[in-house]
This record gives structure tokens, sequence and C-alpha cells, in this order.
């Protein structure tokens, strides 16, 4: 029909302002993935990924099991590393720092990228232990007071300190599982990082946990790089402002969130977010 | 499309679907009723037009309820989304084309004792089978998920605009060739707007239709085609 031409340039028009408006399309980019392999052995786990994802904002990859995402996350503070049969091709760069560059030291690199995991994972040591052992090691104050600061901050950043204020002592394994996973959040950002990856922080935790750690996450979102993996349509929904669906280790579709979830471009996107294949 | 790995949920879409296909033809057949109640003078079959909207308040409750539930049990995403919140509109505009329709019915029975002129029926007939095509074509793309086709309705309905307006002045010059019309015209000329708000509603549903495929609104300004809210006729 004559109008389909008409309409398909106005649906683009749109489309770019809606872009725009949800992502700040003007955000520089933190972390720049451009054709990422990855293989276990033989077997090929990544394929040809690429992709830009803005600082300051929330960026959640989604896929079923096995698609590739979680494989995709650790490359970006190279825990690959510690498995024997992979291997990484392609480039990664944070910052424009290439973060494969074999002068690169890790320990550094992952200073820099924090991590929190699916099961909350304390040390057994005190909560106020917990959260001072990255700057400790890493050498990010000089004196207890410094010390005290950072831990009080980033207690307070994950929104944690009215509840632990007084039991800083207490072994950090007392806490709820909640209250776990924001103490490793807090763990994580107490060497402030640039990066922060979370593989899928919320599937251990209950409704109202959940609900603490995604304000957490909304929260977080104005100072860091966040990438969260999670099985949850609704938490990537909630939390995210881009998403990145993954399936059979590509890179199937990314955009913004909002985009994704109401008018997903590639058919396979749409059959996997709308439980119709798993 | 592929189903839905949940069984469920898929009888429920195909559930939402069937519901919304029985409205469409329940208010297909009352303006039918209705306008052939009103050409014929036939109180009976305006009565019965009458009562048989209560089945689409019924069916409207029912898609109503069904959208609230499959939204709190199913949270649906992308087009599972629009599909339904896109039902829960339509509902809503087939369940005022059944209104209207009603009120179509019961001014036939206000009018059925009096005789009047054929070409007063002819203008109404016209336009109500334009508005029933547009109706018809538009669930029609609804069931076939067709946007080319729910664009055309869209495009069309300043036709049934420009009938109204031909109509409306018609009404007048009987109205002022004898003041004995007026009660008689009156009636049709509401009757007559009743009909070109249900293309107005069937234009609606075109537009839920393009945006459930698309994803997007149909980027246009609707062409009008109805003057007459904005002209003053006078007797001279």
């Amino acid at each position: 029909m004559e109008n389909r031409a008409v309409d398909l340039s106005a649906i683009e028009r749109i489309e770019a302002a809606r872009t725009a408006q949800i992502t700040g399309a003007a955000r520089p980019a933190k972390v720049v993935a451009e054709g990422v392999d990855v293989y276990y052995g033989a077997k090929h786990a990544l394929k040809d990924v690429s992709v830009d994802v803005p600082d300051r904002g929330v960026m959640a990859f989604i896929g079923p099991s096995g698609c590739g995402k979680s494989t995709f996350l650790r490359c970006i503070n190279r825990m690959n590393d510690t498995i024997p049969s992979c291997r990484v091709t392609g480039k990664i760069t944070i910052d424009d720092q290439d973060i494969y560059d074999p002068a690169l030291d890790v320990v550094q690199l992952r200073a820099r990228v924090g991590m929190v995991f699916q099961k909350p994972n304390p040390f057994p040591k005190s909560i106020f232990d917990n959260v001072a052992y990255g700057p400790r090691i890493h050498g990010l104050s000089t004196n207890k007071t410094e010390l005290d600061q950072i831990v009080q901050m980033s207690l307070q950043k994950a929104g944690l300190w009215e509840e632990v204020k007084d039991r800083l002592q207490d072994s950090g394994t007392s806490l709820s599982g909640g209250q776990q996973q924001r103490l490793c959040i807090a763990r994580a950002i107490a060497v402030s990082p640039d990066v922060i990856l979370m593989d899928e922080p919320c599937s251990a935790l209950d409704p109202i946990a959940t609900a603490k750690v995604e304000t957490l996450i909304d929260e977080l979102r104005s100072q860091f790089c966040i990438i969260i993996v999670t099985h949850s349509m609704q938490q990537a929904a909630r939390v995210s402002q881009r998403t990145a669906f993954f399936h059979l280790g590509t890179l199937v579709e990314e955009g913004p969130t909002q985009l994704i979830f109401t008018n997903p471009k590639d058919q396979r996107t749409q059959d996997y977010i709308t439980g119709r294949f798993g | 499309m592929n189903e839905h790995i949940v069984r469920s949920y898929e009888e429920e879409l195909k559930l939402l679907d069937r519901r919304m296909a029985q409205m469409g033809g329940c208010a297909e057949k009352l303006l039918g009723q209705a306008i052939d109640a009103l050409e014929r003078r036939d109180p009976s079959l305006a009565e019965s037009a009458v009562a048989s909207d209560a089945t689409i308040d019924q069916l409207e409750r029912e898609v109503q309820e069904q959208v609230i539930i499959m939204i709190g049990k199913r949270q649906p995403l992308a087009n599972d989304l629009r599909h339904i919140m896109t039902v829960l509109k339509i509902a809503g505009d087939l369940e005022r084309i059944g209104d209207l329709s009603k009120n179509i019915a019961k001014r036939a029975l206000a009018v059925a004792g009096e005789s009047y002129p054929k070409p007063l029926m002819t203008g109404m007939r016209h336009m109500t089978e334009m508005v029933q095509s547009q109706l018809k074509d538009v669930l029609d793309s609804l069931t076939e998920l067709d946007a080319n086709k729910a664009l055309k309705v869209w495009h069309e309905d300043q036709q049934v605009d420009a009938m109204y307006n031909s109509l409306f002045r018609e009404l007048l010059t009987y109205m002022m060739e004898d003041p004995r019309n007026i009660g008689l015209c009156t009636h049709f000329l509401f009757g007559a707007k009743n009909i070109e708000r249900i293309g107005d509603h069937t234009t609606n549903i075109a537009e839920n239709v393009y945006y459930l495929v698309h994803g997007v609104p149909i980027a246009e300004d609707r062409p009008k085609g109805d003057s007459t809210s904005s002209t003053l006729f006078t007797a001279r």
C-alpha cells in the first residue's frame, strides 16, 4: 500500500526520538566489546559479540540457560582466565583501555570491575572486615579513620548501614540472605569500581529482599556502570535502561529496555520474552 | 507464531480472542438490527435489538476481568502485552458501538408510528452500509492481524464523515420545509450522528490493530471530514 512508505519513516523517527529519551543516547560507552569469541575447549560458547555498555546506567543481559550471557559477563573482569580450557578472542575495552592487554594487571582490573554473585558469599569475617577487605588490600586508606569512613559510606550506599551499624563486628554470615547480598554489594563498591557485574543477584532472595536490592541497583546506577544477568524478565524490565538478548552464543538484539519488552525487533527475542521457547 | 510453553497461557489468549470475535459479531448484528428496525418501522425488532445490547455489555465485563487476571497472573510482555492491552481497548470501543446502536433502536421505537418519506431513509441506509463494511473490515483486520487493512479503514472514515455532512444538510432542509418534520428529523439526526460516532469507534479499533501489529501508533493525523460541529446553518 502506498501509505506504508510514509508510515515507516515516521516509525523510525518516533523510535529515534524515544530511544534518545529513554537511554540518554548521548551517554558515552564505558565498556566496549568488539567481535568477542569465547571457546571452552572445542565448544564455541560465544560468537562474535559486539556491544557498547553506556556509563552510569544498568544494562541487563537476558537469555536462556547456556546462551552465553554469564560467559560474556565473566569476560569483562577476566574471570574466564581461571578456566584452563577457556580461550577469549576479540577486544574488550573499559574507558578505551584494552583489558586483555598482556601488560594489564588483572588484580587491578578486578578492583575496577566489581562482581556480585548469585548466592551471597560474604567472607567468614565480621561485617566490617567484609567491606574493609578490598580497600585494605588495594591500599585505599592510610589510617583507621579513613577506612572507617569508606566502610560506613559503602554500607550506606548499599542501604545496609542502618541495619548493621551497631553490630559491625558480628559475622557477615549471621545476616539474612538479603542483607548478605547487600553486604556483598557494599564490599564490591568499597573499592570504588567503575563497573559492577551482577550475576543473577536476586535469584536466591525473597521478593522483599529482591525489591531492596533492585532499589539499591536503581540508586547505584547514577554512579556506576552496572551490568546484570538475570533470568527474571520482569527484573530486567524493572531495573535496566538497556537490555541485551543472547541466544545460542550470539547477541541477538540489544536496545532500550522499554522497546525490547514492548516491541522487540527480532522474532527470537519476542519468542523468548513472551515464553514461547525455553 | 510459536505457541507458548505454558499451554494454559495459550488457551487464555485464545479464549480472549474468541470473546472478542463474539463481541464484534454481536456489535455488527445489533447495528444491522437497529437500522432495519428504523427502516421497516418494526418495534419488535427494535426491542430485540435493545435487549441484545446486554450481551455485549456482559462480554465486555468478561473481557475486562480476564485481562486483569492475565496481567496479574502472566505479566505479559512484547506482542502478548500489546495484544492484551489492545483487546481491552477494543472491547471498550465495541461496547460503545453497542450502546450507540441500541440508541438507534430506541429511536426506531419512538418513530415507529410515523410515516416518513423514502428518501429520508436512503441516505441513512447508505451511510450505515458504509459503516457496517468498515466495521466488518476492521474486525477482520483484528483476526488476521492485517495492519494494512486497518489502515485502509482508518483512511476511509472521512467518507463516512462526508456522508454525515450531507445527511445533516438534508435533514435540516426537511425541517425548514415543514416544521412538523422537526420531531422525526431530530431522531434521524441523532441516529445519523450515532452512526458517524460508530465510524469513529471503528477508526479507534483500526488504530489499535495497527499498534498491535507494529508496536507503534499510526504516525499521521487522521483526515477529518465532519464539519457540522464547526458550521452554523440558518433558515433563510
